[in-house]
């Protein structure tokens, strides 16, 4: 795969089609892939990769870089497809200055996941689809690859890509199998005191650090509300609980709709915290209320919360399902 | 040198709690570990260790410094901090240890910082040699011995026991208020352990890379390097390896208006946040290139410059495992090596 990938990118640079390649970039292990941004066939023979460990969404970068000079190429994996599309939609991507080429995704390798099964000190590791070699400082561990994903990849939604110029190899279906709403089925079983005391308990957790806001390629306004110095508070920590409250539920409401269900918020944070399954939630109830839709999926359907029509569900609904009149 | 037998630990902390505020690393439900209070059926977690730094005790994510109650022309100025306990903070690495003597440099030192220096007067800290670090440790490169912590007193847990012995006068106090329980002994098993761990420091995938580069080469030549372009240009600015940090130290301050008076309170700030220099006139960093490469001048450069060839950094590994992009010092510090 990885070769098929950088002979393509050198093609593309070469016959002038693109002037930059936007990828990963190997790290000091398998695991610490970080996105970059590559000029020459050089650069890619140095350092470009695409495994089993390139989890970072990409599509909020061409943001910027599709305002920059020239043409550049991407590789998306398919959820990173979603994303771009809701981009493209919301004005945010320019696409004519983008090449796709779309690439196979059979699941990301989390270090967090492997590392919560109490392996330590991981120094290397090699998937070959299927299982995944773990070399350590204290010895080598082999674990079959199903059980190092990552929340995102465990619960995948798709392996369809939607938006693309070119493929390599063949292109997945999407996942309609519902098992992603389970937890958050969960959740809607409890009482309100139980949901409350598990957000409570999971908030309580978060330090700020904007990790989940800042990779999330829903949130790209160019000045976020939680950075305005005339809000009268500081909003570099959660001074008390609820500030913790306030932060997610505004940045969760002011995603809904257009949350594709990446994941990516999750997989960064630094507190673990199941923060996906917040916008989860709404994508639950939107699919309820107003017939399956899924952020990102075309560029033309209109958004249901950003849509009126006779059919729309009434409050009412709210009622029916024990909220108060 | 002192010892416990391991299956006295308990009773070991209920001692301590019983005198005075206790933290120890605690695991969470889904295994990453964090301090929290000692009570009754507490257990010490395993992990290396918090994903949090141990700087919250000494300079925690917020602070509140004054209320300002406003009567006509008059403004009366209420000092209302509580820190006064003494607590202990158990199980702090050797790391995290030395990270406190950084911050002390910036904290106590004139004009000195009255909030961290009550805490630091309250605060015992007992540190945990490690025995099992991860990839990501490079405390070594710092000097720091990871197998030899610094601290008020420094704890080593074998199989069996947990040896204790005090490295300051702080710390001799605090063997003493629980002798009762310790049985005095010699170093043998802790020099053995030593010998052992010191055998897997030197294998960690950093403990060679070198720090030379920033003391050979000037600040303007640093400054002006054309590496911190590519560096930073996937860096998202979230700003989670500052609040990781356990050396990272800015802070802003602010007055919150509640109506009737005001609350002044100051909370972590991150040099990786597009307004950390804004001011009247404008802002001085513009980019994310400037913001990031300000981080890891600071620790690298800047704050050496200014405390005798000490760098800020103590090889904890947090920003290593914590970024979202994984970009990190340790990349910095290879990509400049490399030139
Ligand atoms: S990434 Fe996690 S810890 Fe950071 S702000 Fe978001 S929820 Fe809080
Ligand atoms: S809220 Fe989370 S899952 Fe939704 S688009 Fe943002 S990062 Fe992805
Ligand atoms: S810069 Fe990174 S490795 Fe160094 S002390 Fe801070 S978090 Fe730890
Ligand atoms: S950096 Fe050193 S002291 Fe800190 S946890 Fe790792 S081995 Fe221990
Ligand atoms: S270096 Fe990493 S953790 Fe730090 S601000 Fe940039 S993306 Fe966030």
């Amino acid at each position: 795969m990885q070769e098929a990938v950088i002979k393509r990118a050198k093609e593309l640079l070469a016959d002038g089609s693109v002037n930059r390649v936007v990828g990963w970039k190997a790290g000091e292990f398998a695991y610490d892939t970080t996105p970059a941004v590559f000029t020459s066939a050089e650069e890619l023979d140095a350092g470009f990769i695409y495994n089993d460990f390139c989890a970072p969404n990409l599509s909020k970068y061409i943001i910027k870089e599709s305002r920059k000079e020239g043409k550049l190429l991407v590789f998306l994996k398919p959820c990173d497809t979603y994303s771009f599309n809701q981009l493209v939609k919301e004005h945010r991507i320019i696409r004519e200055n983008v090449y796709i080429i779309a690439v196979p995704c059979t699941g990301k390798v989390d270090v967090d996941t492997v590392k919560s099964k109490g392996i330590k000190g991981i120094t290397g590791m090699t998937s070959d689809g299927e299982n995944v070699t773990i070399t350590t400082l204290y010895g080598e561990k082999t674990m079959p690859k199903s059980e190092t994903l990552g929340d995102k990849c465990r619960t995948c939604k798709s392996k369809k890509h939607v938006i693309f110029d070119e493929i390599i190899g063949d292109d997945g279906e999407v996942n309609t199998d519902g098992a992603r709403f389970e937890l958050v089925e969960k959740l809607e079983m409890m009482t309100p005191d139980e949901r409350y005391d598990f957000w409570r308990n999971e908030l309580s957790k978060c330090i700020r650090c904007n990790a989940c806001r800042n990779v999330c390629p829903a949130c790209t306004c160019e000045s976020c509300v939680f950075d305005n110095p005339n809000s009268g508070i500081q909003q570099r920590a959660a001074t008390d609980s609820f500030e913790e409250n306030m932060f997610h539920l505004i940045r969760s409401f002011h995603v809904a709709g257009r949350c594709t269900d990446c994941g990516e918020c999750t997989r960064v944070c630094p507190q673990n915290i199941p923060l996906h399954l917040i916008n989860r939630k709404y994508i639950k109830d939107i699919n309820e209320f107003y017939g399956d839709y899924q952020a990102g999926s075309d560029l033309e359907t209109r958004a249901p919360l950003n849509d009126y029509t006779f059919d729309d569900c009434e409050p009412s609904i709210v009622y029916k399902r024990g909220g108060n009149e | 040198m002192f010892r416990l037998p391991a299956d006295k630990l308990n009773e070991f902390f209920a001692a301590i709690a019983s005198a005075q505020s206790l933290y120890i690393p605690v695991d969470g439900d889904d295994g990453r570990a964090s301090y929290k209070k000692w009570t009754e059926g507490t257990a010490l977690s395993k992990a290396l260790n918090t994903v949090r730094s141990a700087k919250d005790f000494f300079f925690p994510q917020t602070t509140d410094i004054c209320d300002f109650n406003m009567n006509g022309k008059n403004i009366e100025i209420i000092d209302n901090r509580t820190e006064s306990e003494d607590f202990v903070i158990f199980g702090v690495r050797a790391c995290d240890a030395r990270s406190f003597t950084i911050l002390d440099k910036v904290f106590l030192a004139e004009p000195i910082d009255t909030y961290y220096a009550t805490r630091r007067e309250h605060g015992t800290v007992i540190t945990m040699a490690c025995t099992e670090p991860e990839e990501n440790c490079f405390c070594g490169v710092f000097g720091i011995d990871a197998a030899a912590p610094e601290g008020d007193a420094a704890c080593w847990m074998t199989e069996d026991s947990l040896y204790i012995k005090a490295n300051t006068e702080k710390g001799e106090k605090f063997i003493e208020s629980i002798k009762s329980m310790l049985e005095e002994c010699d170093s043998s098993a802790v020099d053995a352990q030593k010998a052992k761990t010191k055998e897997i420091l030197e294998k960690l995938p950093f403990a060679n890379v070198s720090t030379d580069y920033f003391r050979k080469n000037t600040l303007l030549d640093i400054f002006g390097s054309e590496h911190w372009k590519k560096l930073s240009e996937s860096c998202l600015g979230c700003g989670t390896c500052t609040f990781v940090c356990p050396t990272c130290q800015c802070y802003d301050i602010k007055d919150y208006d509640t109506g009737h008076g005001i609350k002044r309170y100051r909370t972590w700030d991150s040099c990786m946040y597009s307004d950390f220099t804004r001011m009247a006139h404008g802002n001085s960093r513009n980019s994310q290139v400037e913001r990031f490469r300000q981080r890891f001048m600071h620790k690298l450069v800047y704050f050496p410059d200014n405390n005798n060839g000490e760098f800020g950094c103590v090889g904890c590994g947090r920003c290593l495992s914590r970024c979202p992009i994984s970009m990190n010092i340790i990349k910095v510090i290879k990509t400049f090596g490399e030139e």
